[in-house]
């Protein structure tokens, strides 16, 4: 006798087992829920929090203190802050990483340096040392490199080889000094994430592409970059979030249109401590909870051709069109012919 | 017939260690060599020093007469820039053992990245000429998969696709079969019989002896960084003269 095959075989009844009980996750809950509700009911019957003063009227005829002009100006001030030392410090970062994984050593010493220097100082020293920098020098411009040295050389007195140039005060004063200053350090840690990012590519992805002829630059921007930027962006939206804490650092530059100073200016005028503080936070909150959103489609963008979700969905997707059928997930469950 | 690709007393190696050390061989245009041998025995170097992924130590490459990574100018050699050892490459068709697909494209994308970004050629031909090799392998209907969706076999097929796109005038294969599932073998192999069929030169290391003796016009047995014996597949595979051939013969047959 032969064994029966699939077919004739009656499919035995789907299992319908009672599923196990987990009573520790319940009480964890119960306690949870109990610690929830004191802390609300904290929040919300201490009349010090002032929830009025935030949210509708900080003073006679005035918004709330969240929704004032100056403090609206400083979150301003705070998101252009973020974006611009980002920017900087993402293009920065790159080069940096680029040149750290060259094969010439002074390019890649040089790279080693700047991130030495620029990790090891903090970034609140870094953004009071921008600030000042108009004592060293008066004047910032671009040019011909040494014109004052090479004008000397050949007679001539005060030879001037500067294309443009700038008072350093106007330059390195309050916003750009502390975009300058926080985008440099900024760059010292990209750097190092972009470098694991490439890292973490196969060789042979840019054997394969150096075979078909690629250039070195095609083979990083078309080839490794991409596939290098799903390792890149979780810890780069990291540095993000940190960035937009770290902009309250440059108060000390001094940097006036910035978030928590113009909070802190409202506190110093009205008093008002603790409200002022917990404004900020829901700033912080909102702003990072923005990001964190647009993070997550980031990532969804680079992790094209990758991810269990992703895959699973694209094999199904694959079997069904191997299948012949357009089937839809809903009618999967159904016993088909 | 022309010499496509030509190989005089090639040397190469990784710090004190000689992989190899002078190895010839001659394929004439339209030519199938198999290059087979024990791990170790320096085919793979041997090929990726064909299209300069590897530089050599001594001795010359010439792929249709022209010398590969160098120039030769008053009797001295210079380097070639990269841009110009680029061009050389686009060529030289490659196909890697574990295939090496770029996961973030599409299969098509795949295959029209390379001509149309390195040779920029009009997208809409390229289009059509990357679709039709991707019939020419059996994908068509997998043209808009990403490659993690693929079984081995299929990833190889198209990036043996990838490779033919560029219009090479030779193709090297670096053990193509040797990361597939058995039951996936056959149908690279089918692929690539066909190329020899229709007269592409190539020049493929391998363990599939039986391809070897169905496809190959020669047949190169390397042990050691040197060729040991080189001549028809029925000489070497059937009759093999060294005692190294025959041993390894014994254990892969």
């Amino acid at each position: 006798m032969t064994q029966p095959t699939q077919t004739e075989r009656a499919r035995p009844e789907a299992i319908k087992a009672v599923p196990v009980r987990h009573p520790g996750r319940w009480v964890a809950i119960a306690v949870l829920a109990v610690l929830g509700a004191m802390f609300l009911h904290l929040i919300f019957t201490n009349s010090g929090f002032r929830w009025s003063f935030i949210f509708l009227e900080y003073a006679e005829g005035k918004r709330g203190v969240m929704f004032t002009e100056p403090v609206l100006e400083g979150l301003r001030g705070t998101i252009l802050l973020t974006l611009f030392s980002m920017v900087i410090g993402i293009v920065l970062g790159i080069i940096i990483a680029i040149m750290r994984l060259s094969p010439n050593k002074v390019l890649s010493s040089v790279a080693w340096a700047y991130t030495w220097f620029f990790r090891a100082v903090p970034r609140l020293v870094l953004a009071i040392i921008f600030g000042n920098l108009n004592i060293l020098w008066t004047r910032i411009g671009f040019g011909l490199p040494f014109d004052k040295q090479i004008g000397a050389l050949f007679g001539i007195d005060n030879f001037d080889g500067q294309i443009f140039s700038i008072r350093s005060t106007d330059l390195l004063a309050g916003f750009v000094a502390g975009m300058i200053a926080l985008g440099l350090s900024e760059a010292a840690y990209m750097a190092e994430i972009v470098r694991a990012g490439i890292q973490s590519i196969d060789e042979g992805q840019s054997e394969a592409a150096v075979a078909l002829g690629m250039s070195r630059s095609q083979v990083l921007r078309r080839v490794v970059l991409p596939q290098a930027m799903r390792v890149i962006v979780p810890p780069t939206g990291n540095e993000v979030i940190a960035m937009v804490k770290d902009t309250s650092l440059v108060a000390y530059v001094p940097v006036t249109t910035e978030l928590f100073f113009q909070l802190q200016q409202v506190q110093a005028r009205t008093f008002v401590v603790l409200p002022c503080l917990v404004a900020a936070l829901i700033w912080y909150l909102i702003i990072c909870s923005v990001l964190m959103v647009v993070q997550h489609f980031v990532e969804r963008h680079f992790g094209k051709g990758y991810g269990a979700a992703g895959k699973a969905r694209q094999r199904l997707r694959a079997i069904q069109v191997e299948q012949g059928g357009r089937v839809t997930p809903t009618d999967t469950g159904e016993g088909t012919p | 017939m022309t010499e496509m690709v030509r190989a005089e007393n090639v040397h190469k190696s990784f710090g004190s260690l000689e992989v190899l050390k002078g190895v010839d061989l001659t394929v004439p245009e339209g030519g199938v060599s198999c290059v087979l041998g024990p791990s170790g025995s320096g085919k793979s170097t041997f090929l990726r020093c064909i299209n300069h992924l590897e530089k050599l130590n001594a001795g010359r490459i010439l792929v249709d007469g022209d010398l590969v990574g160098y120039r030769e100018r008053g009797g001295k050699l210079h380097e070639m820039s990269e841009r110009d050892v680029a061009k050389q490459r686009q060529s030289i068709g490659m196909v890697f053992q574990r295939f090496n697909l770029f996961p973030h494209m599409t299969v098509l994308d795949n295959v029209m990245e390379a001509p149309s970004r390195v040779k920029r050629e009009n997208k809409g031909e390229v289009r059509e000429r990357a679709r039709a090799l991707l019939d020419r392998v059996g994908l068509a209907e997998k043209m808009s998969n990403y490659p993690g969706q693929l079984s081995g076999g299929q990833q190889q097929r198209v990036a043996i696709a990838r490779a033919l796109a560029m219009r090479p005038k030779v193709m090297l294969f670096d053990e193509p079969t040797s990361a597939l599932d058995p039951e996936l073998v056959g149908e690279v192999l089918e692929v690539m019989k066909g190329l020899a069929r229709d007269g592409m030169t190539m020049i493929v290391v391998t363990h599939e002896i039986g391809f070897a003796r169905e496809v190959a016009d020669e047949v190169v047995f390397m042990d050691g960084g040197v060729v040991v014996e080189k001549g028809s597949p029925s000489e070497i595979i059937a009759n093999p003269q060294q005692e190294r051939t025959k041993a390894f013969l014994s254990k892969v047959l």
